[in-house]
């Protein structure tokens, strides 16, 4: 156990944008079973649920540009939605659908904040473009935010 | 994971091991830093109301101290099951070690839903081995 230098290497980047790519699939694998699983659920939600499932999509494969151009794997989505499914809890009702997308969200947001801060952080020359590294965080980390105002403008809304 | 956690997770598990306060020397051991900035730290989390400093004795978390210490251990515990279980990587300890100053417990909790943790953690931790003592290990990732 040691306190160590964030995000000291390519190594190490490409560890956490794996990781950002197995948060976007979960988001990904949750909110879409939750629009086509979920009974009763509104249009407008059903909606938001399979945007929030295709942005999480559209994230992923902007990560695993980055992650080829490190040299390193990445863990394919169809694995991860297992792994989901296995311990998915089908009992969750309208509002903890919400609730749980918000949490999807803003744990994204958090997640691409702290690494972007981790980024900035290090004067460590990567395998890939800094700006583009950055720009590319930045732009999902944007995208996070917005959805987690509209998960809260749904929630407001007298549901 | 901030260093004020890490810290906090280091003097609960010094203080597990030796059943009572934890040196200075070893909690800056643990954590590989001088004694000076461990120190400094401790003081810091006296402030905050997370330990108390015994000159002599060591340092003893208090049960705020000792609540944020076992959050920050569980975090750990899914972060190094994270990597085994998930990511499949073999140095998984190390590893764990780097990353968690970056992964903080929001996302640690999401990536909680993928992987098998038991309901007694963080109390199956195992200092020594630096891993969950009921994580099984594969020969190839014993690192």
């Amino acid at each position: 156990m040691s306190l160590t230098v964030p995000v000291g290497s390519d190594h190490q980047l490409a560890r956490l944008l794996q990781t950002g790519i197995v948060l976007e699939e979960v988001v990904e694998a949750r909110a879409a079973r939750h629009a086509r699983e979920i009974p009763g659920l509104e249009e407008d939600v059903r909606e938001m649920l399979a945007a929030a499932a295709e942005e999480s999509a559209e994230h992923r494969r902007r990560l695993e540009e980055l992650v080829d151009e490190l040299d390193a794997e990445t863990i394919p989505f169809e694995e991860i939605e297992t792994l989901v499914e296995a311990q998915y809890e089908a009992d969750e009702d309208f509002d903890g659908v919400l609730y749980d997308q918000l949490c999807n969200e803003e744990t994204a947001y958090k997640f691409y904040d702290d690494l972007i801060d981790a980024v900035e952080s290090s004067d460590v020359r990567f395998g890939v473009d800094r700006e583009r590294l950055l720009d590319a965080l930045a732009s999902i980390r944007e995208e996070e935010a917005e959805g987690v105002e509209e998960v809260t403008r749904l929630m407001e809304t007298g549901r | 994971m901030n260093t004020a956690d890490q810290y906090l997770k280091a003097i609960y598990l010094v203080q597990d091991r030796e059943d009572g306060p934890a040196s200075t020397g070893a909690v800056a051991e643990m954590l590989d830093v001088s004694p000076a900035s461990a120190n400094e730290m401790i003081g810091k989390l006296e402030d905050q109301g997370l330990a108390e400093h015994e000159k002599y004795e060591g340092v003893s978390l208090t049960d705020d101290g000792i609540r944020r210490a076992r959050d920050a251990l569980q975090n750990y515990c899914i972060i190094e099951r994270f990597l085994l279980e998930v990511l499949e990587v073999e140095e998984f300890r190390a590893e764990a070690r780097q990353l968690e100053s970056v992964i903080d417990e929001t996302v640690a909790e999401r990536l909680d839903t993928i992987i098998d943790r038991e309901p007694q953690c963080p109390d199956c931790f195992d200092a020594g081995e630096d891993v969950c003592a009921l994580l099984e290990v594969p020969a190839a990732a014993d690192d």
